[in-house]
């Protein structure tokens, strides 16, 4: 049956370090930094290459952040493609060995 | 402001040693006539103290991580040590002679994800380099590694430290990596031992050599504004601080000490005996550090070079007082600027401002 899941694993060629409820990720292949606020670091933090993005939705960004679904999806596809983009984070729609 | 501007404020606000230095050994293949250690091996920690002084600098929120020497290779547990630091998520920069990296260390450091690799060339030439190393062959050696690092997509960047020995060497190292295709930076200062022995200082160029290196673009940029000297001295030059020892930097060297900076030879505690994080947020040291202001220098506080000055709070330590000045720093800022320092005034090293002046339209 085809899986309408994303998963999502943090890259190895990235340096991050969570300060607070905030998170610093530099990308060592182009050196690019990003600084992800509380929503973004909650679904770094939960991007264990198992957990599906919708259930990190639910759990960690609606239920900690009292936001609805419907809008916490777009904001958070929008961050997981954009960090894909440069190779910060990996997406699959199967589970990512770590 | 730039994210990693706002991340070192953030990181000054919650006291966060944002950048860290470990020195793994001072053991050293080569004995650069001008460097402040002494290289005796001893005591040393050991692999698994190192990788729990790492794993205690995460925790406290450290996201640089400089891994240096000696020569940090000759460890044989050096790539262990890195992996760990990577496994970690640390943003990791290794110092090192390269003289021991070969195609396939190359391979394994680009494998490993360091951000970069700092390597210094005193000279194009191996007759001044090989005699500031005391290393037959270094230079070819470190330049076959920079050409196996660069070939592997590592970062390298060369450092050119200048002394009497290759005062005028600069033009010829940075045409040198910029044909190569790594970053390049001058260093000008010379800085005494760790021990306290100020000898080497004696190696430092003169003031005339100062002053060309200031006054090429090719080392600093645009030298109008580098050399322009600024007049406005506000409240947040005064209510600042003279650089991040301390404040955001710890150095830890191989037997465990820690310092704010590896300049800054004031002990604050040993890991051996405490936590980092005791040392970091207890230590009386870091903190009477962390008070001092520039406000509260009283010489530098009123010079005119304060809100520009590179001064350096350990080489003021290591000169009788941490709130003095770094006299070097002074020099520098009288090369950039050709003003003389309140220091050089007051101490009658150099004339004051004369009582008649002239101004032309």
């Amino acid at each position: 049956m085809p899986t309408t899941e994303t998963y999502l694993a943090k890259s190895n060629d990235i340096a991050a370090r969570t300060l607070g409820d905030e998170t610093i990720v530099m990308s060592t292949l182009d050196s690019t930094i990003f600084m992800l606020n509380p929503t973004g670091t909650a679904i770094w933090q939960a991007a264990d290459g198992n957990t599906p993005l919708s259930r990190i939705i639910e759990d960690k960004v609606c239920a900690e952040f009292d936001v609805p679904v419907e809008q916490a999806s777009v904001d958070a596809r929008q961050f997981v493609d954009e960090l894909a983009e440069h190779g910060i984070l990996i997406v699959s729609d199967h589970p990512i060995p770590q | 402001m730039s994210l990693l501007e706002e991340m070192n404020q953030k990181a000054t606000q919650q006291g966060i040693p944002l950048s860290a230095h470990i020195d793994i050994t001072w053991k050293c293949n080569e004995r650069c006539v001008h460097c402040y250690l002494d290289h005796e091996g001893k005591n040393e920690m050991s692999t698994a103290e190192i990788k729990d002084v790492i794993r205690q600098l995460a925790e406290t929120g450290t996201f640089f991580l400089s891994i240096s020497g000696g020569e940090p290779l000759l460890r044989r547990d050096c790539f262990e040590i890195l992996e760990y630091a990577r496994q970690l998520r640390f943003n990791v920069k290794l110092k090192t002679n390269a003289v021991m990296i070969g195609a396939k260390e190359a391979a394994r450091l680009r494998r490993l994800g360091i951000e970069q690799v700092q390597i210094s060339i005193y000279s194009d030439r191996p007759e001044i380099h090989d005699a500031i190393t005391k290393l037959p062959g270094s230079l070819r050696r470190s330049l076959e590694a920079i050409r196996h690092l660069k070939a592997n997509g590592v970062k390298v960047s060369i450092s050119n430290v200048l002394m009497k020995q290759n005062a005028r060497s600069g033009m010829a190292v940075r045409n040198l990596a910029k044909e190569i295709g790594v970053e390049f930076h001058i260093d000008p200062t010379i800085t005494p031992m760790l021990n306290g022995d100020r000898s080497i200082l004696n190696l430092g160029i003169s003031k005339e050599e100062l002053d060309e290196v200031f006054h090429t673009e090719e080392f600093i940029g645009d030298v109008g504004e580098f050399c322009a000297p600024v007049a406005t001295v506000d409240e947040d030059v005064l209510e600042g601080y003279s650089c991040s020892a301390g404040h955001t930097l710890a150095y830890i060297s191989p037997s465990g000490d820690v310092f704010p900076c590896v300049q800054f030879p004031m002990p604050c505690g040993n890991v051996r005996e405490k936590s980092f994080r005791d040392i970091w947020y207890r230590s009386e040291q870091l903190t009477e550090l962390r008070a001092v202001q520039v406000k509260h220098l009283p010489t530098c506080s009123g010079c005119g070079h304060v809100a520009y000055c590179t001064r350096c709070p350990g080489l003021a330590y290591m000169e009788g007082n941490m709130r003095g000045p770094s006299t070097s720093d002074c020099a520098k800022s009288e090369a950039r600027t050709g003003i003389p320092s309140a220091w050089q005034v007051k101490s009658g090293a150099r004339p004051g401002p004369s009582l008649v002046q002239i101004r032309v339209a």
